[in-house]
């Protein structure tokens, strides 16, 4: 298991660091997605991994705690991804409203703002895409 | 008063002042220096009135907790070196005050000067009276600062600038070796104290760490008093008016590195290192200092080069090793700094009423201010240690100690060669002095005509002769208790007999004396007009040597060094940039594990096979290649693909015991591909048909082949470290703590949700904010979203249905639409309480299975969009309002309330409450204001993902409405 869930871990960053440094910002908020599971799954390894132990307490009724109950190792790395888990959903959402925003402004979707053989833009000199650059609003 | 108090008063009062003048208005010149005066007059008294207990065999103390968990308190602390200290501080400070009233021009804004001036009083009043190496680095530091401020005081003066500038790199730089310094003595003592720190000299000096403590606390020292090499900073400081140079340059600023060094003498002084670093620059410093005072014609050039030499003189004492050395130190600091001190008050009266400073063009003033002629020639016979003055006793025991030096190295041999030499300097410059200014001719086309100044501006240097007189015939009634005092603070037991008797017989320093003395008046005979006329102004044989210009380079260098550094790994550009990041943390990493040993295969736990789950992350793996191989030409397929590996990593939560995750992940994973599907409609069309230009395909491949490269690498040593660690043995951490104690102290099963709401709370908390933060960010991003004009259409499909429509009899645009979604309509309408209902479920059961506010927000969350979806946004919001903003709020709200109701019961912030209640009919339920928290984080996960995705989506219907309506406006101005 250890294995398999390395390579995953393994194939998954490998795609994300690929998707993130292509040159357009789909494809990095793509790769983004990708690394963060990545690094979710290698948190949550860094607990090790127990198949069919999760970690809740006395299955039964009563107050009884299942004290000879099998438990996952290390439960703070599972608070830890869960709240991740949150947080790169948030950074996804931020960053594709920030794509979109970026797409409008500079009229490319290139990562840098602009095409890469337009060559550098003279200062002033207005982009292609938008009459006004760097105005965001009209 | 008690004594402390008093101490503390005296200490406390410079910076109030301070702040009073600072609050003054600009012209008010009276009133500031009145509150300048007050003040400095009332801490000396304070100071001076304390003396029968400094004197005495334990200080005066007062003190107060600072940083309790490091141990280090404020202590103010005076014995009787700092009560000398003290003193010059402050009674030169009160004789500076009065003569910068007059001093200063009514044009100026004077207020603010000494508003800096009550400042750096403060400040070495903290360095003198620090009872704590820490806060003795604070205050020393604060000098810098403020040095900074007088020394550019005349701001529009470029070198003034320049001046403050340099002073501040070179002072403020030794005050970060010297807090370095402090923290190693303060390691090896145990303790920052000062007391501390004196008690354990021997275990300092036989530290492995007290050579690298020595020099650090020696580059702080030696760069404020301004030793070679640093002492660059001393003459350029001279563009600060002349008031400030006399207070910053004889008793103040230069004197704290000397009373550092005087002060931490018992702890670091009586090693051969100490000897050599400390004898050697103050022997190098006197040498140069004295031999380029000779050669300026500025009169305040020349006093600054004095000043060098004659800290130079007192560092090499105390670079002696000798206790009789070091009260020679203290002795010849007071004396300096009287003579200095109104040596540089009569250069400003001189610069005040004639216009200039360059002794070339003055001459015979002494016919228009022989008041003020004869003080400057009685400071000046101090300074070359003419009998009967201060500054010839300090000299003679000088000279006593630079014979009684023996040793073997030619240093030590040269040494009363070298002091003589360097005393007839002192007599060369000071006679050029007197005789270029006061005699000879009258002087011809000076600025003004030269006059004797106001009564008040002279009554300062009056009072400094007078004690330069005094000391010099009646040492023993005058300085004599005090110096005792002193010289016992530092020394202690070891306190050497000593007489400050004039008269000593015939003796090797007498005869230097007045070997120095013929020497000097001959030199100056033989080479006086030479000097004068020397073309090129600097000294002879040093013209070479220029410090500033050395600085001037070195900086300049860094600046260019910076900027090359940044030219060759900074960019503009993202992708190289990340690829430079990447690189790095592989090497760091690489690094790391080599150094480290790391062994990626050693066998150890494992969990057994299963072939299941391998097919799964074959399916993953496919999933996430696929998607790095169509991101670019086919997004949709991209986004179902990256979900896919998504839902394969919820799997993976569920299958290895974290099912909390995998409900999390998966409902997450829901609302991340509807906001990436929502988002695509905005971006160009991109076809792989469109072919790149020849130029740019083999670039492009390249950089392909090297990003290849660079992923492959990444994930594979991710890849291996992961498997590393999980092949190890379970740490034995603080896991095992939360899973015994989730159930009787937060009375909850679920033991992630228990450290999220409740053990962890504070954090979770924080992430709330993050997420509100980022969907009001995203928000307000999109109210001034501006699309590109490419994507403002209508897409094709949408257009083609809605022709369609218009085209037939009895049918509106969108009824195709409608008529496709009539299915999906249904079921989600149908779907929505049940999904509510889930919702609920999964906040009320989170405690004690897997569940929780977050879930359960983003399944509320879930049952709005899928609303959205189905019937488009105007539909859904005529029928349901959400207000996400609001539900951001009550959110936060509820969660800071939940935390906060813990203070009804004096706990703690976010101090979780547990009971059990037997309602009738429902039998015992848990009452946990975790659960209230837990609602909170619902509340505003509902708000923040539900204002995310409702903004993006009205965004298609906001926009195709402005381009159609300015579209119609359009045709019927072409109508009309």
């Amino acid at each position: 298991m250890e294995l398999v869930l390395s390579a995953g871990i393994g194939i998954l960053s490998a795609a994300g660091v690929w998707l993130i440094l292509r040159p357009r910002t789909f494809q990095v908020v793509l790769g983004l997605s990708l690394l963060s599971y990545a690094v979710n799954l290698f948190i949550f390894a860094m607990g090790r991994l127990t198949v069919g132990a999760p970690p809740v307490l006395g299955a039964g009724a009563g107050t009884a705690i299942g004290t000879d109950n099998v438990f996952v190792d290390d439960p703070v790395t599972q608070a830890l991804v869960l709240t991740a888990v949150v947080i790169s959903f948030a950074l996804t959402a931020l960053f594709l409203v920030v794509l979109l925003a970026a797409r409008g402004v500079t009229g490319s979707d290139h990562v840098d703002g602009q095409e890469p053989h337009q060559g550098e833009p003279h200062p002033g000199e207005p982009h292609p895409g938008n009459p006004h650059p760097g105005k965001l609003h009209p | 008063m008690p004594p402390h108090l008093l101490l503390a008063l005296a200490a406390i009062l410079p910076f109030l002042g301070s702040v009073v003048a600072l609050c003054l208005p600009g012209h008010a010149r009276n009133a500031a220096a009145g509150v300048a005066g007050l003040v400095t007059v009332t801490s000396l008294a304070c100071i001076g009135g304390l003396y029968p207990l400094a004197a005495g065999s334990a200080p005066v103390v007062w003190a107060v907790d600072w940083l309790p968990s490091l141990g280090v308190r404020l202590v103010l602390r005076l014995d009787g070196l700092a009560w000398i200290f003290a003193i010059l501080v402050l009674g030169i400070g009160a004789l500076v005050v009065l003569y910068a009233r007059y001093y200063m021009a009514a044009a100026d804004p004077v207020p603010r000067l000494f508003c800096y001036l009550l400042a750096f009083v403060g400040a070495m009043l903290g360095i003198v009276l620090s009872g704590n190496l820490i806060q003795l680095v604070v205050f020393w530091e604060l000098t810098s600062v403020v040095s900074f401020l007088l020394i550019g005081y005349w701001s529009d003066n470029a070198s003034a600038r320049d001046g403050a500038r340099m002073a501040l790199t070179i002072t403020a730089a030794g005050g970060l070796c010297l807090l370095v310094g402090a923290v190693l003595i303060g390691r090896i003592a145990g303790s920052y104290e000062l007391d501390a720190v004196l008690a354990s000299g021997p275990a300092i000096r036989e530290s492995p760490l007290y050579l690298p403590a020595l020099v650090l606390i020696l580059a702080g020292a030696l760069t404020k008093s301004a030793q070679l090499p640093f002492h660059i900073w001393l003459p350029r400081a001279m563009a600060a008016p002349t008031p400030i140079s006399a207070y910053l340059h004889s008793a103040t600023m230069v004197k704290a590195g000397i009373f550092l060094m005087i002060r931490l003498w018992p702890v670091l002084a009586g090693t051969e290192s100490w000897y050599w670093i400390v004898g050697t620059a103050g022997m190098a410093t006197m040498l140069v200092g004295s031999w380029s005072a000779i050669f300026q014609h500025d009169l305040k050039g020349l006093l600054a080069y004095s000043t060098i030499s004659h800290l130079g003189l007192i560092t090499l004492l105390l670079g002696l090793n000798s206790p009789l050395a070091v009260v020679a130190a203290i002795f010849h600091t007071v004396n300096h700094a009287t003579f200095k001190a109104s040596l540089f008050m009569a250069a400003g009266i001189i610069d005040h009423e004639t216009g200039t400073r360059d002794m070339r063009r003055l001459s015979g003033l002494w016919r228009a201010m022989p008041y003020t002629g004869t003080l400057a020639m009685v400071a000046a016979a101090a300074m070359a240690g003419v009998p009967l003055l201060n500054g010839f006793l300090s000299k003679e025991m000088f000279l006593a100690e630079a014979v009684d030096n023996t040793g073997d190295h030619w240093l030590n041999l040269a040494l009363p060669v070298l002091a003589t030499l360097a005393s007839a300097f002192t007599v060369l410059y000071s006679l050029r002095f007197i005789r270029q200014t006061f005699f000879g001719p009258p002087p011809h086309d000076l600025p003004h005509a030269p006059h004797e100044p106001v009564r008040w501006m002279r009554i300062p240097i009056e009072a400094l002769v007078l004690a330069c007189v005094a000391i010099g015939l009646v040492p023993n009634l005058t300085i004599g208790p005090a110096l005792a005092g002193a010289a016992r603070a530092v020394l202690g037991d070891r306190t050497p007999d000593y007489d400050l008797a004039i008269w000593h017989g015939f003796n090797a320093p007498l005869a230097m004396s007045v070997l120095a003395l013929a020497g000097g008046v001959a030199l100056y005979g033989v080479f006086g007009r030479r000097i004068d006329t020397n073309p090129r102004g600097g000294p002879w044989l040093m013209h070479r040597l220029d410090g500033g210009w050395l600085f001037e380079r070195g900086m300049t260098g860094l600046v260019k060094g910076a900027r090359a550094l940044e030219a060759r790994l900074g960019t503009e550009r993202l992708q190289p940039q990340l690829r430079i990041l990447f690189l790095a943390a592989l090497v760091a990493a690489t690094a790391t594990g080599v150094v480290r040993g790391l062994d990626l295969l050693a066998p150890g736990r494992s969990t057994a096979f299963d072939p299941a789950f391998a097919l799964m992350w074959l399916v993953g793996a496919a999933c996430a290649v696929g998607a790095a191989e169509r991101a670019k030409y086919h997004r949709l397929s991209a986004v179902i693909l990256v979900g896919g590996a998504g839902l394969v990593s919820s799997l993976t939560f569920l299958w290895l015991s974290a099912p909390d995750l995998a409900v999390t992940q998966i409902l997450v994973e829901i609302v991340t591909s509807v906001m990436l599907l929502l988002g695509l409609r905005w971006l160009p069309k991109r076809d792989a048909a469109i072919p790149a230009p020849a130029s740019e395909r083999a670039r492009a491949r390249r950089r392909r082949i090297v990003d290849l490269v660079v992923a492959v690498v990444a994930g594979a040593s991710l890849a291996g470290l992961a498997y590393a660690v999980m092949t190890r043995p379970a740490v034995d951490g603080i896991g095992r703590w939360f899973v015994e104690e989730a159930y009787p102290q937060a009375g909850g099963r679920n033991v992630v949700n228990v450290l999220l709401v409740d053990f962890r709370a504070f954090d979770t908390l924080g992430e709330i904010c993050v997420l509100g933060i980022v969907g009001l960010t995203v928000f307000a991003l999109l109210r001034r979203f501006r699309p590109a004009p490419d994507t403002l259409e209508r897409p094709a499909q949408q257009r083609r249905h809605d022709a369609d429509d218009r085209g037939r009899e009895g049918r509106e645009p969108g009824h195709t639409a409608a008529d496709a979604l009539l299915v999906p309509r249904l079921v989600t309408t149908w779907l929505f309480p049940f999904i509510v209902l889930l919702a609920l479920h999964l906040f009320l059961r989170g405690h004690d299975l897997p569940g929780g506010g977050f879930a359960a927000g983003i399944a509320l969350t879930v049952a709005f969009m899928l609303q959205y979806m189905a019937w488009g946004a105007a539909w859904v919001e005529e029928r349901l309002r959400i207000q996400p903003i609001a539900w951001i709020g009550l959110g936060l709200l509820v969660a800071v309330l939940a935390g906060a109701g813990s203070w009804l019961a004096g706990r703690p912030f976010l101090t979780a409450y547990f009971a059990y209640w037997h309602p009738p009919l429902l039998g015992k339920v848990p009452v946990a204001s975790a659960l209230v928290f837990d609602l909170g984080i619902m509340i505003l996960v509902v708000g923040a993902s539900a204002l995310m995705l409702v903004a993006l989506a009205h965004q298609s219907v906001r926009r195709t409405r402005v381009a159609e309506a300015e579209a119609e406006r359009a045709a019927e101005r072409d109508i009309a």
